[in-house]
């Protein structure tokens, strides 16, 4: 296995536990802006979207003649992401703002 | 220099903005200074992006940015709070298929030239991706009401469930060794895994779906995750990591509000359809004591403290606001007033306490089942507004009882309890609950929202 990988793998690990430290300090109270913000951060797939989208001129063979294939699943990638990151900040920001004392 | 190593010092800092956003989580205080650092993360991670040398073009970058952008803040601007269990789910939705489609977007650029570790992992990000798009649509489906709540089962469904997982292991294993054309391998995969995610939320409740939207919740992180694996990108996985802890504490925390395995909640449907009920009516009715909101009116006034337990009932019938307005007339009138709130309450964690701040009832008044249980013997008045199953007596000490060993809210402990309800129906379990026959129930029939409404006219 290259080193490359078992990198990843560490990293992996260890943000996992990370995060169960982090999240386990979130009380009950918080759990739904607590979803829906941790919702927009897995949104964080819009950079493989970026990348997909914005960088190949590479053109596939299909029914439809020859399309770039990377960058139309790159684009779809991107309105998928982009609603969870926006929506979800935008939300959870409205929902934060209603807890009050 | 800027491509090895300034991007890579970014997309460190922004994993570090994400962690410590989330730590601001912890209080209601620091909360929104928190969301809006994970939000400066996540800017951060694309502005760093847009910098990588392999992109190069951006038409369709902004384009997908502006519709998904506009999409987005829509439905952020316009949900109903009641509704957010159905937004989350779309979400949760949106978030796989993203990872989905990143993952076959580099299966497609690779080309013919892909590492079998890659390989593995873009088989693993369709996989998890593809069932967290169809088992979100579907939740979602099941919350917005397009679909029937009631669990749909045939026989056999777990072992079509586990040979479609099986046949996925077992198509990559054939891909890598070469005995099988790649690209089919990886079209089927993704017919297989929208299938899977799709039969696998088919067989679950209404009153499940605390655990599956945790666990979809989950999900979403961890293809976002396995989609890192894919394009060697550490920013991903520590982000999609962070998400995939996230959800897999919730749903621990749901399954153990509910003392169930998170297998017995996935394999075993339970729940009748809303209007579900077996005892003849009259019956019931006959044997329960039922008053009129103005009969009760000296029994609020003479309480020195009431708890008041909500359910989804109360975001049924959008009742929220008449609930906190209730709350401050009581309190206008001397009377303590807490609120109770059980983790599984609602069709999210903590779909109640949303409900009731958006109403501007402050959070120090809002209470778990561990602090507010022992206060129930010294309460006068428990007012229960459509919940059910979590305050059910049965729990405790009916074996037979499928409801038996999951933790209660106590309020038959209390004085009097009064139970708003709009009919004699068994809750989601499609269990009868015997809290409404105890000498010390009061049932108020009718709609929570008109009820409460009542209660409020009568008292003030």
């Amino acid at each position: 296995m290259s080193t490359d990988i078992l990198v990843q793998i560490y990293v992996f690990v260890l943000a996992i536990f990370v995060g169960f430290e982090v999240i386990t300090k979130v009380p009950p109270t918080l759990h739904t802006p607590l979803m829906s913000g941790s919702n927009a951060i897995s949104g964080i797939t819009i950079v493989g979207a970026i990348i997909a989208a914005g960088s190949t001129e590479i053109r596939v063979a299909t029914l439809f003649g020859d399309l770039n294939i990377t960058a139309i699943l790159g684009f779809v990638a991107i309105v998928f992401a982009t609603v969870n990151v926006v929506g979800g900040f935008m939300v959870t920001d409205r929902m934060l703002k209603m807890f009050k004392r | 220099m800027l491509q090895s190593v300034f991007i890579p010092v970014l997309y460190l800092v922004s994993a570090v903005l994400f962690i410590l956003g989330l730590r601001q989580l912890s209080h209601p205080r620091t909360a929104p200074k928190g969301n809006r650092t994970a939000a400066l993360a996540m800017l951060i991670a694309i502005v760093s992006t847009l910098l990588v040398k392999e992109v190069i073009s951006f038409h369709l970058v902004i384009a997908g940015v502006v519709v998904g952008g506009f999409i987005g803040a829509v439905a952020a601007r316009r949900v109903e709070m009641t509704a957010m269990p159905q937004l989350v789910a779309m979400f949760n939705g949106l978030g796989g298929g993203a990872s989905l489609l990143v993952a076959s977007a580099e299966f497609y650029r690779l080309g013919s030239q892909i590492p079998d570790f890659t390989f593995s992992a873009i088989a693993n990000s369709i996989f998890i991706g593809g069932i967290t798009f169809t088992g979100s649509l579907v939740a979602f489906s099941k919350l917005q009401g397009l679909m029937r709540g009631a669990p749909v089962t045939f026989s056999g469904q777990h072992v079509v469930n586990g040979a479609i997982t099986l046949s996925v292991i077992v198509l990559a294993i054939l891909a890598i060794q070469g005995s099988m054309e790649m690209p089919l391998v990886v079209l089927i995969i993704i017919g297989l895994s929208l299938l899977l995610g799709y039969l696998f939320v088919i067989p679950i409740g209404g009153a499940d779906m605390p655990v599956v939207i945790s666990l979809l919740n989950s999900f979403s992180g961890l293809a976002a995750a396995t989609t890192g694996f894919v394009l060697v990108n550490n920013s991903l996985i520590i982000s999609g990591s962070l998400v995939g802890a996230s959800g897999i504490i919730l749903t621990n925390i749901m399954c153990k509000g509910m003392n169930r395995t998170i297998w017995n909640v996935l394999f075993t449907a339970v729940g009748t359809d809303d209007d579900g009920g077996t005892v003849t009516e009259a019956d019931t009715y006959q044997a329960v004591k039922s008053y009129e909101p103005e009969d009760t009116v000296v029994i609020f006034e003479n309480a020195r403290q009431i708890i008041i337990v909500p359910g989804y009932g109360m975001a049924v019938a959008q009742a929220q606001q008449m609930v906190a307005e209730l709350g401050k007339v009581l309190e206008a009138k001397g009377v303590q007033v807490k609120y109770g709130i059980h983790p599984v309450a609602g069709r999210m964690p903590g779909h109640m306490n949303v409900l009731l701040a958006e109403a501007n009832v402050p959070y120090d008044k809002l209470f778990d089942l561990d602090d507010i249980n022992p206060e129930f013997e010294e309460t006068e008045v428990a007012l229960i507004i459509g919940a059910n199953d979590v305050v059910n007596p049965a729990a405790r000490y009916d074996t037979s009882s499928p409801l038996f060993g999951m933790p209660i809210l106590d309020v038959d402990k209390s004085q009097t309890v009064f139970v708003l309800k709009r009919s004699m129906n068994p809750g989601f379990a499609g269990v009868e609950n015997e809290l409404f026959f105890n000498d010390n129930t009061i049932m108020l029939f009718g709609d929570a929202k008109e009820t409460v409404s009542k209660l409020v006219s009568e008292l003030k």
